[in-house]
Formats: structure tokens, sequence, C-alpha cells
């Protein structure tokens, strides 16, 4: 008799135990299954964002986002290791070729804008802005410029003290790569960090301070500190929202995009995940304190993935102060 | 008769199993040293072959992250001798005369309360130091010297400093109390002072383990991590001026391996090498530790 209930309670257990879990399908009946987020870790805020805020709608997916950079991002998507990768740059052409070798496309979609403040002490009163020249002559490995007068003459012979976000930043390879012509080409006896709050708290404490970091911050604490204006060529420009959204900061402002592999696509949840994410953009993007493209390249964009439209519009060619709209319009 | 074999058979089978256990856990430690020094050799070796050892010990530019790359780890070193320099500076003197306080000097009452509070300062954890001083000592630091730096190697110092004084103190404590009391008091009977007793007798009869302790504490302030890697700064450069951000070789393995680099790269074998080097450091301290013992060793009967 124990035997038989034994059997009885174990035949029961398995039953229900199999009923549960398993597969794509949740037990509302909804969305299930898992969706796999790596790269950038500047375009991480948003894409957590949005995670979050889709995992409200859609209890039953698992949205994983992790930061292992752009180019470790694009590693592990090129190895169909992760759905969608998060990048603060255009994918290169050996990653573009990569995948065409191991038969993966992607869909490449632009979800915000990044700006980077260069900023000195508010009560600066000499500085207002740079040539991007002046800027390379200060950044440059190897510089010189140990005083304000090295810069420009005529400015005072005090200190420059030099901040900045360290090595592993996005924004610091994108700022080298637009003042120095290379990523992490730059001179080593900066102040390093991190935390762009230690980089906020530096600049307004030292009154020759001279530092640089995402817009975002720049606008969180503007009282605080004085944006310089850049002159990328076309005469001094303040960033802003509208400026860094119309391209007319430059070079200091670029996309960042996501990549969706096309195969992945075609997942019920990863589809629904993409969909949300452009539709929601514009507000999460403005709530972490980016800039948001202008609606029409969020259109654009959306067009873009539900025709599955592969390959990469911006391979190749710069993104430093482009207009999006111009890129995505003017086709594959 | 026959039960009295079975029971000596079980206990000596027993007893080698006890004694094989115990064996075991003693040799988990040196397998442990082991497989460290292997796995650091291994890659060390893989990144040896891509930068020769002289330009990496004897380089002065250490920019392996940035272009163009430099693998001259002076700056580190330079770096973690200045912080160690620094809270040695501190944590020696006063830890010493602590303990001499505590000593020879102090009423049960007040060792009572001090001892356990050095305790409670060993205990506090590395991280709550360094975070201790980023948002108290730094500022203290800027009021008082305007061309303090928001990183800066002085703060660094003086958390570490404070942080191995406990362990100089209890250290030093112990050593001094080994110092037989017939001594002190053949010194008193001929007429020395508290003072000279302590300095002239005590302190230089338990030189050894005194000295010992300076080496264990400053083992301690080589291999500390967190607290430096919040107040120093990430800025590897030669310099003497405690005001300004540098990087230690701790702090910069947080830093390369909390970031994206692609394992298998050079960069990511910096991790090893720098961790050989530090590895080297200490073991050096070490063994220094154990020649200076060994001749300043006083046999108590």
């Amino acid at each position: 008799m124990n035997v038989k209930r034994f059997t009885a309670t174990a035949a029961v257990a398995a039953a229900a135990w199999g009923c549960g879990g398993g597969g794509g399908q949740g037990e509302s009946g909804g969305l299930g299954g898992t969706v796999h987020i790596d790269g950038s870790s500047t375009v991480f805020p948003i894409t957590e964002a949005v995670a979050e805020e889709f995992g409200r709608e859609h209890r039953d997916v698992r949205v994983t986002v992790g930061i292992s950079g752009t180019g470790g991002g694009f590693k592990k998507f090129l190895l169909a290791e992760s759905d969608i990768n998060d990048a603060s740059r255009a994918i290169k052409e050996a990653e573009a070729d990569r995948a065409t070798a191991v038969g993966i496309e992607f869909i490449e979609l632009p979800v915000a804008y990044d700006g980077i403040s260069v900023v000195v002490h508010s009560d600066n009163p000499f500085v207002d802005h740079f040539t991007v020249e002046e800027l390379e002559k200060i950044w440059q490995p190897g510089s010189t410029v140990q005083r304000w007068s090295d810069i420009r003459p005529g400015w005072p012979a005090d200190e420059v003290r030099l901040y900045g976000p360290g090595v592993d930043s996005g924004t610091f390879d994108y700022f080298t790569e637009a003042v120095n012509g290379k990523a992490q080409v730059c001179r080593a006896d900066f102040t390093a960090s991190e935390d762009d709050n230690v980089l906020v708290k530096a600049v307004s404490g030292d009154k020759n301070s001279l530092g640089f970091f995402g817009f975002a911050y720049y606008a969180e604490n503007e009282t605080a500190l004085k944006a310089v204006l850049i002159d990328g060529g076309a005469g001094p420009v303040a960033p802003s929202f509208e400026t860094i959204n119309n391209g007319t900061y430059s070079p200091l402002s670029r996309p960042i995009f996501i990549y969706v592999n096309r195969t992945a696509a075609d997942r019920a949840e990863v589809n629904a995940f993409v969909d949300y994410y452009l539709e929601h953009a514009r507000l999460l993007v403005t709530e972490v304190g980016y800039v948001p493209l202008p609606d029409r390249v969020y259109d654009l964009a959306r067009e873009r993935f539900a025709g599955r439209v592969t390959g990469s519009a911006f391979l190749g060619k710069e993104t430093m102060g482009v207009k999006i709209e111009d890129v995505l319009a003017g086709g594959r | 008769m026959h039960f009295g074999l079975a029971g000596a058979a079980r206990r000596r089978w027993k007893e080698g199993a006890i004694q094989s256990a115990l064996f075991v856990c003693a040799v988990v430690s040196v397998v442990t040293t082991v497989g460290i020094v292997i796995i650091l050799g291994k890659e060390s070796f893989g990144f040896f072959r891509h930068v020769s050892p002289a330009e990496f010990l004897f380089g002065t530019r250490w920019t392996p992250l940035l272009e163009p790359r430099s693998f001259g780890v002076l700056p580190l070193l330079c770096g973690t001798l200045l912080v160690v320099a620094g809270s040695s500076l501190i944590a020696i003197p006063i830890g010493l005369v602590s303990a001499i306080y505590l000593g020879e000097y102090a009423s049960d009452r007040i060792r009572r309360i001090v001892k356990p509070v050095l305790e409670v300062l060993a205990g506090i954890p590395t991280v709550v130091y360094g975070y201790f001083a980023v948002s108290f000592i730094t500022p203290m630091l800027m009021k008082a010297i305007p061309a303090t730096q928001v990183f800066n190697a002085a703060s660094a110092s003086i958390v570490v400093g404070i942080m191995i004084l406990p362990m100089v103190a209890s250290l030093c404590d112990d050593a001094l109390r080994a110092v037989p009391q017939s001594l002190r008091q053949a010194a008193f009977a001929l007429g020395a002072t508290k003072y000279e007793v302590s300095t002239r007798i005590v302190v230089p009869g338990a030189l050894s383990g005194v000295i010992g302790s300076f080496v264990l504490a400053v083992s301690r302030a080589v291999g500390e991590t967190m607290a430096v890697t919040l107040a120093a700064g990430a800025t590897p450069r030669m310099t003497l001026n405690p005001l300004e951000s540098i990087q230690t070789m701790t702090s910069y393995i947080v830093q390369v391996s909390l970031g994206d680099t692609p394992a298998g790269t050079v960069e990511y074998q910096t991790i090893f090498a720098v961790g050989a080097l530090l590895f080297a450091v200490t073991l050096a301290a070490n063994l220094g530790a154990h020649r200076v013992l060994r001749r300043f060793r006083e046999v108590y009967e």
C-alpha cells in the first residue's frame, strides 16, 4: 500500500511539474522567452530603461542587458550569442565582413543622439569657445599644453587641470576619435574617472579645470558648469538638445544604435521588444538624459525594422555630426 | 581478546584517516599558492613575449590602454611606493608609540577601552575606508591645501595608514610584552626612568617583533586595493607629489578587470604581469622580514 501511495504521489508531482515552465509560451498565454542584449555602456541606460518598462507589460519575457562594450558586444553578436547589440558607433567594416562570412544578417537602428560637452568652471572668464584644432592640441598624446597660455596666447599662465572619463568609457573613445582622429589616442596625464558625477564635482570645484563628458551630465548641472562652444568649422556652437539633434553641434555629436539579429527578429518576443523600443524611445531617451532623434527618424527606423531591411547605412561613413535622416533615407 | 584487536585496528584506521584529512587541509594552502604562481607565470610569460622585460621594468610610461601603447611599469610602482611611504609614515610611529603606551604606561581601564577600539579599526572594510577618504579626507585636504586634486595620493595614504595602524599596534604590543619583566626591573633597580626603560631596554629587546610588525604592515599597504582605487585616482605618473592623482598597481588591476578588455589580448595580460610584480614585491618584503627577524631575534629563557 505504501508503494501504491508513493507511485500515485510521484505521478501527480510529475504531471504538475511538467505543466509549469517550458518553452516560449508563458502561462498567461502571452509572450515568453528571453531577449539577450549586450554591448555599449553608453547605450545601456536607454536599453535598460526600455527593458524595465517592457518587462512591466510583458511579465514573462526575460530581457538581459550586458555591458561588454560596443566591440566586445559585436564579438558576441557575431557568434549569435546575443539577439541585439547596443552600439555607440556604427558597425565597422571588419565586423560587417565577418557577419557576412558567418551568415548573420543584422538590422541597424539608430535610437538616440549622444553629445559630448566640453566644460570649464562656471566662473572661468576667458574661455568661451574652442576650435577642434585647439582641442586636439590640448588632448593629443605627448601634448605639451600645461597652461592656458599654451592653448591660446593672451590667456593666463595658470596651470590647466584636465578631467575626463576613463579608458573604458565609450564617451572617451568617441571624444578621442572626434578630436584626435583615432579612438583611444590621448595624452595620459589627465584625471580620469568612470563616474561622470565625480567629474562634474571636480570641474565645478576647480577654477582651472577643463573636462568633457556626456551632454546629459552637463544638462543636469548647468548652473555649476560652463559649456564651451565648439567650432567644428562652421563657427562656435553651444551644446543643446536642438544643436545636437540637428547636427550643427559638430563633431561632438553622433547617433547611437542598436543592431538586431535578423533571425532573432522573427521571434515574437524580440519583435515585440524592438517595436516597443522604437515606439517609446523618444520618451525614455529624454528621461535617461540623452537627446532623442527627430520623430521622422524614429518612423524611418520603424519602417526599416518592419521591412527587415538588413545591412548598414552608416558603414564606412562619418557618423560625427551627420543628419541621420539623410543617411537612412539615402537607402542601404 | 578478539574484541580488543578489532577495536585497535579500527582505531588505527580512524587515526590514519584523521591524519590524512588534516594533512589535506594543510596542503590546500600550498596547492593554492602553487596554483596562483602557475597562472601568474603562464600569463606573464605570454605577456613577455610581446613586451620585453626590460621595457616593462624600466620604462617610465604606462599607457597599455591608450594609443600609442607603452608598457613601462615604473609609474605604477612609483604610485604604490608613494602610498606605502605615506601610510607607513602615519602608521609606524603612531602604532609603535601606542603599543609602548598601552604596554608600559596605560592603566588597566584605558587598556580595556583602547584595545577593542583598535580591533574595530582593523575590522572596518577597506571599501568603507576608501569612501571615507573620498568624502571626508579629500575635501578637508582641498580646503587646507588648494593645490590638492580631487584624486590624490595623500588622501589614500592617510586612510591606508589608519587601516594598518591596528596591525602595527597589536603586533608591537605582543612583541613588547614578550620582553621579560626581569629586564625592566633590573633597569629600574639601576635607576632608569620609565622613558629610558621603554626606549632603551624594552623596544631594543623586542626589536625583531617590532620590525616584523612594520614589514607586515607595509606588505598590507602594498596590497591594499579598494581604498586606493577609490581615493588615489587612475592617472599613472611618476611623481613624488602626494597631492596629485596617481595609480597604484592594485588599482590598475581593478581598472582593467572591471573594464571591457577582451581576454587573451596584450592588455588583458598586463593584469597578470602587474599581478606577478605585486606578488614578487610582497614576497621580497616577507623574505626580507624573515631575514631581519632571524638576525635580531632574542631568545628569552
